[in-house]
């Protein structure tokens, strides 16, 4: 008795507590109890989990930058300083809640929630297996797109409601980049919805026989380049920006609300990898032996590096730069892919069914991968920075150390 | 309908993560770009120039230390080359190399530690800081070798140094600047060619070779610009007329030339560090018989050394007794600061934060 708009998982569960309870035991009108205990069950269970494997990625993430820094990183308390998520959570709970004075205060408070709920919205819709465990919608992409842009106003409503005008820097900041960013995001990801042919996560992660990083590497990159942006960080971190602004939008937020501010700011990649993973490397599909969910869990954990490294290594661009950046360059390249998807699409899709075979897929990263190399390379020497020469010094003859020698 | 903006006034410091100390900049802010600086400072103010009128001339020596705090050797020596200027004391031929080695190794501290925080504020996150500091970090134990101390060095003395270096000084040496060129080619190959770093530094903040001089601007920001001086080949002092080294010059003198003119010297203080170590002689490493208590005749004398972030200069005035009556400190920090507002304005927030942090100030000798 599934209905259409559950995921699997749920489905099953619904199943469970309808034997135990109706089996002759209470009327069929309380029927609606089952499918409340499982949907509170299998939510408690998702938010619970992400929340522990947040606190647990604040230490991997911790640990990892301070390898790349020559440096320990946390390592007191419990082995290699696994228990520091919990020192941190105790401190981060014990300390006294500040909120400024002339503060908006109900936006104020209301902000920290505002910035994570969305990020737990997005985990019920991500297929872990075949389906998604607690919602599959058919439009789970749309979703997640209108889900994620919440952060936007969470972050301004943060940085306007502390009175502070560097906070008010970091939240400004935060319209202008995100906004922008949203555009070729969204861009990159219709390039996928045309291959795949369906809306919801995991068709799309079924439809990948070739996975879409192979098929699409533009799409990945341009994907990637946005979903970074999304979350702020470097090169991106306009919003925080610890050199400029101190500490951005939540300069004014201690205690808890900032403990949410920064559990919402770790769960970013996670969640990004989690849509990265499922959009571009196959999702819970696994291909030959390698069991489903073993290979979700190993590309989220790939993914999740990768952005720890970007971050790890470089430095912050301008915000000038960063909107140029997403305009002339991942707008750009976006749209390159958006066309070139189509036009294969539509030349090589079957005339009947409209399907993809595999062999029409390895045909479209045969040519994607050469136009994505070309294109590159284009906006990289059209944008970039590396190509212009070194201007080679000559002395100023304003003041000269060997005078007397002359 | 037009849109009606206003510039906002923004404090930059004294607490802020990039003012390198307790600097505090008044910003006004049009949007992103700053239309007017006021630079504030004085935070840091202990009175040293003060305080070495009642110190004997060998305690001021502790007290230089504390000047520019990331480069004591350098403070040491301009200070200690003033008072053998006015009381007539003849240094040994190895001291001046022991000198030289030690000075030179604190300027590839000092230029380090620019480099590492320029990144910082650039937002590279702390990666290429920590980079540096390994680095830095072995110059300071071999500090500590020849002084026992790490920061607050005080290893010059009036007619030479504290003491002759322990034995295995020597090879430690030898290790560290055979593999440090190695280290500095590492940082570079994260930093010079980082498209990131080259968009964000390249003709920003850019400062012309006159600008410079009138502002009496010194050290890597004067040569950044394309000027090619420094005391070491201008007036040579200790042994710097008998070591082979090059001045590196900028191009443009943006924030990138600042950067890359500190890595080349870098590179050429290894290359000095190397010769003096090779060529210094036998002796004694201070003059037997200078008196703790220097009692310099009447009179006044002005020595300088090229440091890290430029001409340092004493001026001493003696009246015969054992504490100067007069020193007067020649800060470059504070002295780059001068051309601040000319380089800032017009510049967008993140800017601000890389074009101060390029100048290199530090707050204890700004504010003295």
């Amino acid at each position: 008795m599934c209905d259409e708009g559950v995921g699997g998982a749920f489905c099953r569960l619904e199943r469970f507590f309808d034997g135990l309870l109706f089996d002759g035991f209470l009327p069929e009108s309380l029927d609606w109890l089952a499918y409340a205990l499982a949907g509170f069950v299998l939510a408690a269970t998702i938010v619970n989990l992400l929340l522990m494997v947040t606190a647990g990625y604040t230490w991997f993430e911790r640990r990892a930058l301070g390898r790349f820094q020559a440096r320990l990183g946390p390592n007191r308390w419990g082995p290699f300083g696994m228990f520091q998520p919990i020192a941190d959570g105790i401190k981060l709970a014990s300390k006294e809640d500040l909120v400024p004075d002339g503060a908006d205060r109900p936006v104020f408070n209301v902000a920290p929630i505002a910035l994570m709920a969305p990020a737990i919205l997005v985990v019920a819709l991500i297929p872990f297996e075949e389906e998604s465990f607690l919602g599959s919608l058919n439009i789970g992409i749309l979703f997640i797109i209108g889900v994620t842009s919440v952060n936007t106003i969470a972050i301004f409503m943060g940085g306007w409601a502390s009175r502070n005008k560097y906070a008010m820097f970091g939240a400004m900041r935060a319209v202008a980049m995100l906004v922008s960013y949203e555009v070729p995001m969204a861009l990159a990801i219709t390039g996928v919805l045309l291959v795949a042919g369906s809306m919801s996560l995991s068709g799309m992660a079924a439809s990948q026989a070739v996975p879409f990083l192979l098929v699409q590497p533009l799409g990945f990159l341009v994907f990637l380049a946005a979903a970074s942006a999304e979350m702020s960080r470097t090169p991106f971190d306009q919003i925080e920006a610890e050199s400029e602004l101190g500490s951005g939008y939540h300069t004014e937020y201690s205690g808890m609300k900032f403990a949410v501010f920064q559990l919402a700011e770790f769960m970013a990649p996670i969640i990004t990898a989690l849509i990265v993973a499922t959009l571009y490397l196959g999702g819970a599909r696994g291909y030959g032996p390698i069991p489903g969910q073993l290979w979700f869990v190993v590309m989220v954990a790939i993914v999740i590096f990768v952005l720890l490294w970007f971050r790890a290594t470089w430095p912050r661009l301008r915000i000038d730069q960063i909107m140029s950046f997403a305009w002339k360059g991942l707008f750009l390249l976006a749209i390159v892919n958006l066309f070139l998807v189509a036009a294969e699409v539509f030349v090589l899709q079957d005339s009947e069914t409209g399907e993809l075979s595999t062999e029409s897929l390895w045909i479209m990263a045969a040519i994607n991968w050469v136009v994505t190399v070309a294109s590159v390379v284009i906006v990289a020497n059209v944008l970039g920075q590396r190509h212009i020469q070194r201007l080679e010094p000559v002395a100023s003859p304003l003041a000269n150390m060997h005078a007397e020698a002359d | 309908m037009a849109i009606r903006t206003e510039p906002v006034t923004i404090n930059l410091g004294p607490q802020h993560p990039s003012t390198h100390g307790v600097f505090r900049l008044r910003v006004t802010f049009d949007g992103e770009v700053v239309i007017d600086v006021e630079p504030v400072f004085g935070y840091l103010h202990r009175g040293t120039e003060k305080l070495a009128e009642s110190r004997s001339y060998v305690q001021v020596v502790t007290l230089t230390d504390r000047l520019d705090y990331v480069a004591s050797m350098s403070n040491n020596l301009a200070y200690v080359r003033a008072v053998e200027k006015l009381a007539g004391i003849e240094v040994p031929e190895r001291a001046m190399y022991l000198r030289v080695i030690s000075a030179e190794l604190q300027r590839i501290a000092s230029h380090l530690m620019a480099t590492g925080f320029l990144l910082n504020d650039l937002g590279a996150f702390a990666t290429p800081l920590m980079y540096c500091f390994r680095e830095r970090e072995r110059i300071l134990d071999l500090f500590e070798m020849l002084c026992g101390a790490r920061i607050t060095l005080s290893y010059m003395r009036p007619g030479g140094v504290y003491q002759e270096p322990p034995e295995d000084f020597w090879p430690a040496l030898d290790i560290f600047v055979e593999e440090l060129p190695g280290y500095i080619d590492e940082l570079e190959g994260l930093i010079t060619d980082n498209e990131i770093v080259l968009a964000r530094t390249r003709n920003v903040g850019v400062l012309s070779a006159e600008q410079a001089i009138n502002a009496s601007i010194t050290g890597p920001m004067l040569r950044a610009t394309s000027v090619r001086w420094d005391l070491r080949k201008a007036d040579p002092y200790e042994v710097y007329d008998k070591l082979e080294f090059e001045v590196p010059i900028g191009a443009t003198g943006d924030t990138f030339d600042r950067y890359l003119v500190r890595i080349l010297e870098i590179r050429e203080s290894i290359k000095i560090v190397q010769q003096a170590a090779r060529e210094i002689p036998d002796g004694l490493a201070r003059t037997p018989g200078v008196p703790f208590n220097v009692r310099p005749p009447k009179g006044d004398a002005y020595a300088a050394v090229e440091g890290p972030k430029g001409e340092l200069g004493f001026f001493l005035v003696s009246d015969g007794g054992i504490a100067p009556y007069r020193c007067k400190i020649r800060a470059p920090s504070y002295i780059n600061l001068t051309a601040l507002r000319e380089m800032l304005v017009g510049w967008k927030m993140a800017d601000l934060i890389t074009i101060f942090g390029s100048i290199d100030v530090i707050m204890g000798e700004v504010d003295r």
